[in-house]
């Protein structure tokens, strides 16, 4: 498994031109997401946490259904798979290497909330913890649909068409406690919402690494 | 074939018999008005949604384990059936909403949770329509069967937490004696209904299956084309 980790790692570090291109897809779609409402300052600023969330869910949609890019050329999924390896190791190799980057994503979007929204906030290592928590729950699922839906034709419009209903508890969790965190939170009421991200990312992680071997095998 | 038919046939005269009763002999509702008969259908619908919906989750572990295609067959009917039924639910919900509660829609766990899954079946349906392959499609489907019926108590929950305002669900307990009769009668008719969809569904799914995986005819002009 720490051999496909380096692999996907590399790989990522080699294709970085395509992270800069979703960053700024990322970055451009939080723009838009101000021009949806006015120029309304404080609503922006109330707004910034779902929107941030949005954008990253956008933004990552494109990360993950490129993510298997590397693995259908030239059949080298079938290649892979024919390893004396675990196609489980390969599945959180691939998910971490995904989460990683949705992670540096996020963090690389908040200086443009703040900037664009006014939303700053003091409490920097709860929000990035709520980063952290937010895109394992976007990447665990997203890994093992983007496995399926790379292998046929319409993968970018089926890609979301599955992964959106199912993020529903990781995205209200996560845009709940973003929104805590920077509007300020007297009632501590961002840890239950911590928690259920943590409970939605358990189980996602442990069951998708579980059905992961099913879905690639031929 | 035919039981499928029966099946249709006493679940749509149930249904006759039931809402006879619910629209014009049961008394009407002491604030709702004749508003509240739409729970004669609404209530059996979402009671048959839940049991068409385990039926699907049934289906896609049966299938993951025993590897059989009758079980994707029986999948694609459920997956197809509960997504007739939910959406038919929402609409239900909210023609009675709009008198009721003054809105459409609203935030509440069970409707988000419904139209989540609606959501969910559809994304799955239209993953079988792309896939070619009857093995992969059988178990791509299970698949993500599985994984969206494991998050629709976790939606459900997130959500309560979020906000809520749905009365408590209407059974023969917590409703009055009166409205008893239609009600039951017609969950079963409803419940009817619904297996012989569900028989007849699988059915049709089963010989497109066969179809896919009988050999292709070859003819004999073509097989020498090939050749030469």
């Amino acid at each position: 498994m720490i051999a496909a980790l380096r692999k996907e790692l590399l790989l990522q570090w080699r294709t970085r031109g395509q992270f800069m291109a979703v960053f700024v897809f990322g970055a451009a779609t939080l723009l838009l997401f101000s021009f949806g409402i006015g120029p309304d300052a404080s609503a922006l600023r109330t707004f910034s946490a779902g929107f941030l969330w949005l954008g990253l869910l956008l933004s990552s949609t494109l990360t993950l259904a490129e993510s298997f890019h590397a693995e259908m050329e030239n059949r080298a999924l079938e290649g892979l798979l024919l390893l004396p390896s675990n196609p489980r190791s390969l599945y959180y190799a691939k998910a971490i290497a995904n989460w990683l980057q949705l992670t540096i994503l996020g963090i690389a979007l908040i200086p443009i909330m703040v900037v664009l929204y006014d939303a700053g906030t003091t409490r920097l290592p709860t929000l990035l913890l709520v980063i952290a928590l937010g895109t394992a729950g976007l990447s665990a699922p997203g890994t093992l649909y983007a496995a399926m839906t790379a292998q046929i034709k319409a993968k970018q419009t089926l890609l979301p068409l599955l992964l959106f209903p199912l993020i529903v508890p990781a995205l209200l969790a996560s845009v709940k406690a973003t929104s805590l965190v920077i509007l300020g939170d007297p009632m501590g009421q961002a840890r239950p919402w911590i928690i259920l991200l943590l409970a939605f990312d358990l189980i996602y992680w442990s069951l998708c690494g579980l059905l992961y071997g099913r879905v690639v095998e031929d | 074939m035919r039981k499928g038919y029966a099946f249709i046939a006493i679940g749509a005269l149930l249904l006759l018999f039931g809402s006879y009763r619910g629209l014009f002999v049961a008394p009407p509702e002491q604030f709702m008005r004749d508003v509240q008969r739409i729970m004669y259908v609404h209530v059996p619908t979402a009671w048959n949604w839940m049991l068409a919906v385990i039926f699907t989750c049934i289906c896609a572990v049966a299938f993951l384990l025993r590897n059989n295609m009758k079980w994707d067959s029986r999948l694609e009917a459920g997956l197809e059936v509960s997504t007739v039924f939910g959406f038919l639910l929402c609409c239900q919900g909210s023609i009675w909403a709009k008198p009721t509660w003054g809105v459409w829609w609203d935030w509440d766990p069970r409707l988000t949770t419904t139209a989540v899954l609606l959501l969910a079946t559809l994304g799955i349906l239209a993953l079988r329509s792309f896939v070619e392959d009857p093995t992969k499609r059988a178990i791509w489907s299970s698949v993500a069967t599985i994984i969206a019926s494991v998050d629709l108590p976790i939606v459900y929950f997130s959500v309560k937490w979020w906000n809520s305002l749905h009365q408590e669900q209407s059974t023969p307990q917590t409703v009055s004696s009166p409205f008893h009769l239609p009600l039951r009668v017609n969950a079963f008719g409803v419940l009817f209904l619904m297996i012989g969809f569900i028989m007849l569904r699988t059915r049709i799914a089963a010989a497109r299956l066969e179809r896919e995986l009988a050999e292709p005819p070859v003819r004999i002009g073509e097989e020498a084309g090939e050749l030469a």
